[in-house]
């Protein structure tokens, strides 16, 4: 039933390292990281790599298999050809630590930086009233498993470091969004969408959408609504004295988002 | 010995799941320093693939749910073995604590009035189960963690420091804890699996949040985190643990592909009519209604159904049983020659629900299958087996305050013990997290206040013993590979102490765990101390040994077959084992293990009880004389539309 699948696996840590190669067996109904794992238990007790729940669920397992961000777990060995060499490399945007393991504390860092949910002051705990379909749109977003392989991908960061400070990428517009659009938030997030998520770096490109594992819109449901209520505060003149007032939750342009 | 990293902190919390979390959120909130360490990165410990709900008698489904029933439903779970008063707590405030997580922010799925919307679940009498689709433990985690980062957020207003109350040292690995010479807990040992660089955290209370124990066997939906690290620590520092023979087998894992074996299939895939048959087409759990239960199940399919329909006039099929019972019965069939090719039964709900609505109704599992199986469940049968699943036992803690026999150590969630008896009911796992994360935070943080400045102290001898303790696969050159002794031990815990046990092959495999321990002294590893999962593994290792010593040696002693315990030898309940707990510590290098009486429970809590129930669990002179005010006899549904 198995084969020999041939390996190549970026060995190395933040000082530098290299492509190997493996020649490594593959049975039937395998994905990417049971190949890895193989690796571990037979050739390179060392080889670093990031896993939990085999299932598609924890988010930890992000990598690159032949040039594409992808979970391991939920990469099927079947989809490749006996013959082909798969290349398994770490997430190109954050730093190395150690072969498959990347170092993501960009992603907590920026987290840390978005206004947290603000409920009215006057509300009890058990007196919440939300409607299934007000919670829906947020609750759209919090399928978000944090892989990060949507920040890995947005080229405004992959392809420029130097934006790192002034982006948070989609994982984290995404995230402003989902407080902005809880029905019971208090809290109006959209000066700092722009001056310290840099919400203007995204153009719409939709990398990060094809990427996410959990298949959210993230840029037509969460970034693309966002930008357009950012732009209502930057050009509305009324806005000072709009903001005076207890937002209008109803006035989204985005649809209910579909229940998968 | 080396420079070690160094901190101090009033509270410890070793573990960042639903129970780790929440006890950090009370420990900051009573203004105590408190450090989170654990292995992964933050949010990915196991809460996170918690699918179900989160059981809690808020009644906003059916408004006769009351703490009282789900009490009753919580003792009937884990047959009347479990800390009673736990479950009464347990009972009492799981509602505050998940309306508590609507004020960080959680977004429950809601019922047409607006409220939480609660679900149907095995042995749950009304629907009681908050849940998010079947992700309910993703939304968990994910509120807990923002609900961190705002009091992070509120500190550094307050103090200009993100981390001056509460740091998470994430993928870090607590190796030891330090005792002083009265016993008392001084600080946490561990390293960083980043660099491999060793860490002391200084502290008079330490929280164990750590988890399971599912790693000990080689079916399961557990992941690699799972080692008993959280249950050897506390025996090593002079602690217990108890109950720990009782192993939640899920009926329903995956069983194809093997490197899937294991990964969870939900419940709900039964409740929303899946049909289980082996591989003679025979719908099988007719022929397993245990005596106990037979006027409650359909014993024809035609009545089985027409329960989905009409349930009050049928009665439920019995792939609905307890988990414990449908367990056995897969079990059974396999070991008879009557299962699939791949060593399972069928589990089939195409053929009950038409496409478009099992992909709604489970959206996770049509694609865990898709995804992993190439298997489409709207048109194929799934082939699924029993899983190691949870483990009941766990460290021996105080009910109210967590608080395990060690001065200063506090224990909550799947690694504390009691709660659950011999059978957890599903769902009461995340609200126990919460219960109790909360009351063991509060109780490291009133221990803190009561001790004032008199605290231990870590001295340089703990620390070079601890060290080279945790050096020593480094320096074993040409020793066994850890990878090849861990899989040798898990077919052995499948194998001799799975879900049916006997006496000879539990004898059978302790003899072999002496070897293990043996050999695990001498394996080594490669590489360096960076990010090394040999090296990681290696040092588990010796957990995965004492946590399966504990599974073996408790299970050898109880002669009697009780929720997630069946022994072949022994195979009724009997109410005489329901008047102890068996009890480990260490003794030496192994697991010693005693019997220990069981308090008993409060005549209020008791009077909630119909009398003849209580005779299929408790000896006569335990029994209440006078005839009680009756109580609702037991009439725990797992429904219809259970997600
Ligand atoms: C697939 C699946 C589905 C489930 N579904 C449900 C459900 O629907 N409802 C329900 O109630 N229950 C469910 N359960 C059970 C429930 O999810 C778990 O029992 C619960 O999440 C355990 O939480 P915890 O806080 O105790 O530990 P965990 O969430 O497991 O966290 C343990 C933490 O301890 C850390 N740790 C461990 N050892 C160390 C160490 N040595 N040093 C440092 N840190 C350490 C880990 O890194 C981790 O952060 C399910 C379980 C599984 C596997
Ligand atoms: S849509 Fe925006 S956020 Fe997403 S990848 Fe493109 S630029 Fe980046
Ligand atoms: S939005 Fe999708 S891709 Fe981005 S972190 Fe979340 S799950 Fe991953
Ligand atoms: S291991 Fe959890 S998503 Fe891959």
């Amino acid at each position: 039933m198995g084969y020999l699948a041939k390996f190549r696996v970026w060995r190395g840590d933040n000082e530098g390292g290299g492509l190997q190669d493996y020649a490594v067996e593959v049975n039937e109904g395998e994905v990417v990281l049971d190949i890895v794992h193989r690796l571990q238990a037979t050739q390179t007790p060392d080889l670093a790599v990031r896993w939990n729940c085999k299932a598609g669920k924890c988010g930890s397992c992000s990598a690159e298999v032949n040039g594409r961000p992808r979970l391991m777990c939920m990469t099927r060995m079947s989809t490749f050809t006996e013959d082909e060499v798969i290349t398994v490399t770490p997430m190109r945007t954050f730093p190395v630590i150690r072969d498959l393991v990347t170092d993501v504390s960009y992603n907590y860092e920026k987290a840390r930086m978005v206004p947290s949910f603000a409920p009215p002051a006057d509300l009890e705990p058990g007196d919440y009233r939300m409607a299934q379909i007000d919670v829906e749109r947020s609750q759209e977003f919090r399928k978000c498993i944090e892989c990060f392989l949507c920040n890995n991908t947005c080229h405004a960061v992959r392809d420029h470091e130097e934006n790192k400070t002034s982006f948070s990428g989609p994982r984290f517009l995404m995230r402003i969004a989902e407080l902005d659009m809880h029905p019971l938030d208090t809290v109006d997030r959209r000066q700092v969408a722009v001056e310290e998520h840099g919400i203007g770096y995204c153009n719409i490109t939709k990398c990060c959408t094809d990427v996410c594992p959990e298949h959210i819109a993230i840029t037509d449901n969460a970034i693309i609504p966002l930008k357009e209520r950012v732009a209502d505060k930057k050009y509305d003149p009324l806005f000072s004295i709009a903001s005076l007032f207890r937002r209008n939750k109803d006035d989204r342009t985005a649809p209910p988002a579909a229940k998968v | 010995m080396s420079e070690i990293e160094r901190h101090t902190y009033d509270v410890v919390v070793i573990g960042a799941g639903g129970a780790g979390l929440r006890a950090a959120i009370e420990a900051r909130s009573n203004g105590k320093r408190t450090a989170i360490v654990c292995k992964s990165l933050f949010g990915k410990a196991h809460t996170v693939m918690a699918e179900g709900g989160i059981a809690a008698a808020m009644g906003n489904v059916n408004p006769h749910d009351n703490w009282q029933v789900h009490f009753r439903d919580t003792m009937r779970g884990g047959k009347f073995l479990n800390s009673w008063r736990m479950a009464e707590l347990h009972a009492k405030e799981a509602p505050q604590r998940v309306w508590e997580l609507e004020t960080y922010g959680a977004l429950f799925d809601r019922t047409p009035e607006g409220k939480i919307s609660q679900r149907n679940f095995g042995g749950h009498e009304y629907p009681r189960l908050a849940h998010v689709g079947d992700r309910t433990g993703l939304e968990l985690i994910r509120t807990l963690q923002q609900k961190i980062v705002s009091l992070q957020q509120e500190d550094f207003r307050n103090t200009g420091d993100y981390e001056s109350y509460i740091k998470v040292f994430a993928e870090c690995t607590i190796t030891r804890l330090l005792t002083d010479d009265s016993g008392a807990i001084a600080g946490a040992f561990g390293y960083f699996r980043e660099t491999g660089d060793f860490v002391t955290f200084e502290a008079p209370a330490v929280v164990l949040a750590t988890g399971g124990i599912g790693k000990s066997f080689k079916v399961t939906s557990n992941s690699w985190e799972y080692t008993g690290d959280g249950h050897a620590l506390a025996m090593r520092a002079g602690g217990t643990t108890l109950n720990m023979e009782f192993i939640q087998f899920h009926p329903t894992g995956m069983v194809w592909p093997p490197s899937v074996k294991g990964i969870l299939v939900t419940e709900s895939v039964r409740g929303d009519g899946g049909v289980l048959t082996n591989s003679e087409g025979t719908r099988f759990m007719f022929n397993y209604i245990p005596d106990v239960f037979k006027d409650k199940y359909a014993t024809t399919p035609e009545e089985a159904d027409r329960w989905y329909a009409d349930p009050d006039n049928n009665r439920r099929p019995p792939e609905l049983l307890p988990r414990d019972e449908v367990a056995r019965a897969i079990n059974s069939e396999v070991k008879a020659g009557r299962g699939t090719p791949n060593g399972g039964v069928y589990l089939d709900v195409s053929k009950r629900l038409p496409a478009d609505v099992i992909r709604k109704k489970l959206p996770s599992m049509w694609h865990q299958f898709k995804e992993l199986a190439d298997v489409d469940i709207t048109a194929q049968a799934m082939e699924v087996g029993p899983t190691c699943h949870y483990v009941m036992g766990g460290v021996e803690v105080d009910p109210d305050s967590g608080s395990a026999k060690v001065p200063g150590l506090f224990a909550a969630g799947e690694v504390s013990g009691g709660m659950h008896g011999s059978n957890r009911l599903g769902g009461n796992s995340l609200s126990d997290l919460l219960v109790f994360g909360r009351r063991a935070g509060l109780g490291a943080s009133e221990y803190v206040d009561a001790m004032g400045d008199r605290r231990p102290k870590v001295t340089e001898s703990m620390l070079v013993d601890a060290e080279a303790e945790a050096l020593v696969p480094f320096t074993t050159d040409g020793g066994e590979n850890p990878y090849s002794i861990h899989a040798e031990l898990q077919q052995t815990m499948n194998d001799l102490v799975g879900i049916i046990r006997t006496e000879s092959e539990m004898v059978d495999a302790l003899e072999k765990l002496a070897a293990f321990r043996e050999r695990v002294t001498r394996v080594s590893v490669v590489g360096g101390r960076a990010f090394n999962p040999g090296w990681h593994l290696a040092l588990d290792l010796k957990n995965i040994i004492m946590v399966s010593e504990c599974v073996a040696k408790s299970a050898l002693e109880r002669q009697e077959s009780r929720g997630g315990h069946t022994r072949d030898d022994f195979p009724t309940l009997d109410p005489n084992w329901r008047k102890v707990n068996v009890v480990c510590r260490i003794d030496g290098d192994s697991v010693a293990i005693k019997q220990q009486p069981i308090i008993a429970m409060r005549p209020d809590l008791l009077g909630l009880f119909d009398v003849e129930e209580l005779k299929k669990y408790l000896t006569a002179p335990e029994l209440p004389n006078a005839e009680l005010p009756n109580a609702e006899l037991p009439n725990a549904d797992l429904g219809k539309g259970d997600l």
